[in-house]
């Protein structure tokens, strides 16, 4: 570091020199330099949002609809988010004062834990997880706790692994199912077992549903629609990933209006409000998007299927994903780090893929691989991660 | 059945992908998908595999495409079927439906030159004897067809690894 960097280094806040880069981010420059690359890095659907969504959003600027919205987001819209969870995940929140509008789900994260966790509080993450969680429970001077969970249980967390982690300073826990990077899902009488620990110990959970809508084999079980965890529940969600509107920047976030008030108040000075144009096009894609967004759910499910059982055939070991659009197999059997592994499959044959390890405990040993590609992509990264393993075998 | 509407989603829209890859994709043996195809062939839900052409990118004698509105006169027993089948049997005739609202007959007809077509509505289709009227329009250009956007710049914008 040359020493005027070092001098402009004092003036960043401790918070911010004690967080990591994102794994994620490393591997995009890697990536990014190189062409004739296939991606199974891509986080997001390969899809462009449905026309009729894109279409209500540019009848809204036509219109001159171009001025802030309510804080909270645009009553119409949260109106039209509270019937869309309750019809769908059977939870109900109360548009009003319980319903908030974000710049994404990201936002919406961030908004929970600035609201709601004291310097030095710890915070269980369940681990393989989405890579934000653990930097901003950090900037907030909580503690990220990691719970780690393994291919053996499919990457779902047990009541016990909750148990060992918790200390007298635990005051949340953080789930994120269906998950990233996994995919794993949980059945409702495991999220049970997993509530009754998190009752136990009087814990608040953040539960991150962003990719509720795609599960493949079993329906989604919203947390806050358990038993007597509504009143503990911050739930995240949002319209990128079923909605295939990653750049729209629109999530929401919903929570006892206690909790709602405190989030508002941050998000009322930081954000103002969400986009409003944004904000349109998501009222139409939670009142017309259904059947799309089916379309859509069906052809990943067809092609987590393709991928998954040709990665067996590849001789890599895969649990089945139940939701999302990730695979994470293991590649503990070529002897390398999920690390090495990324990297040389992306110089030798070209194939992007995000090394297990950035996700956190647990992940080490795996690769994630996103299917949200064409069918012909994913055969052409089948076919070279094969003759990559049979190089390094 | 659940898997029977899904594979005739996928054919529909890639009639030609191997059935190994159907079979992967639909979590069934590939027996399995071979069976359902030769039934659903049988039961002529399938009627054929067939690719979508756009003809305007070789070098070939550009084709003409006609609409045609057709009045008819349905007849006595047998309505719009006696004179659809008179129709459809040309081999002209690429497709033909029966409408609602001021016309009963949609034929769609492909030829390779103007008068072609001309001369098959004005000869073959017009005189036919409960052909009342025709009125024909001619396709300029071709956006869409059968669901599949012709010209589509499907690029891929996303950057290759992301959250
Ligand atoms: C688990 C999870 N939560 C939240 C997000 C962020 O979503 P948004 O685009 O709504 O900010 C992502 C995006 O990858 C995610 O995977």
């Amino acid at each position: 570091m040359t020493s005027s960097q070092e001098k402009s280094n004092q003036y960043l806040s401790s918070a911010v020199k004690r967080i990591q880069p994102s794994g994620i981010r490393k591997f995009f420059d890697l990536a990014s330099s190189m062409d004739n690359i296939i991606s199974l890095g891509v986080g997001e659907p390969d899809y462009s949002t449905p026309w009729n969504v894109r279409e209500a959003s540019i009848a809204s600027l036509e219109r001159g609809i171009t001025s802030y919205t309510a804080n909270a987001g645009m009553l119409e819209l949260r109106e039209a988010i509270s019937r869309y969870l309750e019809n769908e995940f059977e939870t109900l929140y109360n548009p009003s004062d319980e319903i908030i509008v974000t710049a994404g789900a990201s936002e919406a994260i961030d908004l929970a834990l600035r609201a709601t966790v004291n310097p030095g509080e710890e915070v269980l993450i369940v681990e393989p997880s989405f890579v934000s969680y653990a930097p901003l429970v950090s900037l907030v001077g909580g503690v990220p706790v990691p719970v780690a969970t393994s291919i053996e249980n499919g990457f779902k967390v047990t009541a016990e692994q909750i148990e060992r982690c918790v200390t007298e300073k635990t005051k949340a826990i953080l789930l994120c199912f269906p998950n990233n990077p996994t995919g794993t899902i949980m059945s409702k009488l495991e999220l049970e077992k997993v509530a009754a620990v998190i009752k136990r110990h009087d814990l608040l959970v953040y539960s991150d549903e962003i990719y509720a809508e795609m599960t493949y084999d079993n329906q989604h079980v919203s947390v806050p629609s358990l038993d007597g965890m509504w009143e503990r529940t911050i739930l995240i969600s949002g319209f990128s990933k079923a909605f295939a509107m990653t750049g729209w920047r629109l999530g929401y976030v919903t929570a006892p209006s206690h909790l709602a008030s405190g989030m508002l108040k941050i998000h009322q000075y930081a954000m103002m409000c969400a986009s409003t144009m944004a904000q349109y096009g998501a009222i139409e894609a939670l009142k017309n998007g259904k059947e799309e967004m089916l379309e859509m759910i069906e052809s990943y499910r067809q092609r987590r299927n393709f991928f998954v059982s040709s990665l067996k055939e590849i001789g890599l070991t895969c649990h089945k994903p139940g939701g999302a659009f990730y695979a994470f197999p293991s590649i503990e059997s070529t002897g390398l780090s999920s690390e090495a592994f990324a990297e040389k499959l992306l110089f030798d044959e070209r194939v992007a893929v995000v090394p297990g390890n950035v996700f956190g405990a647990g992940g080490e040993g795996h690769i994630r691989c996103s299917y949200a590609s064409s069918l012909s992509q994913l055969e052409e990264a089948v076919e070279r991660i094969d003759s990559f393993l049979g190089k390094i075998r | 059945m659940e898997k029977e509407m899904e594979l005739l989603r996928l054919l529909e829209k890639n009639g030609r992908m191997p059935v190994i890859t159907i079979a992967k994709m639909l979590d069934l043996t590939v027996e399995k998908v071979e069976e359902r195809m030769s039934d659903l062939e049988k039961r002529k839900v399938i009627l054929g595999y067939s690719g979508i052409v756009d003809w305007t990118k070789v070098d070939s004698p550009e084709g003409i495409t006609a609409m045609i509105d057709v009045k008819v006169q349905p007849k006595r027993g047998v309505g719009f079927d006696e004179v659809a089948e008179r129709i459809y049997r040309f081999k002209e005739v690429k497709a033909l439906y029966l409408m609602s609202g001021t016309y009963d007959l949609s034929v769609v007809i492909e030829g390779t030159t103007m008068s072609e077509v001309g001369q098959f509505v004005s000869e073959k289709l017009s005189t036919l004897e409960s052909v009342l009227s025709t009125t024909t329009h001619f396709q300029l250009k071709k956006y869409k067809h059968d669901g599949v956007v012709f010209e589509d710049g499907d690029e891929d914008h996303r950057i290759v690894v992301s959250p």
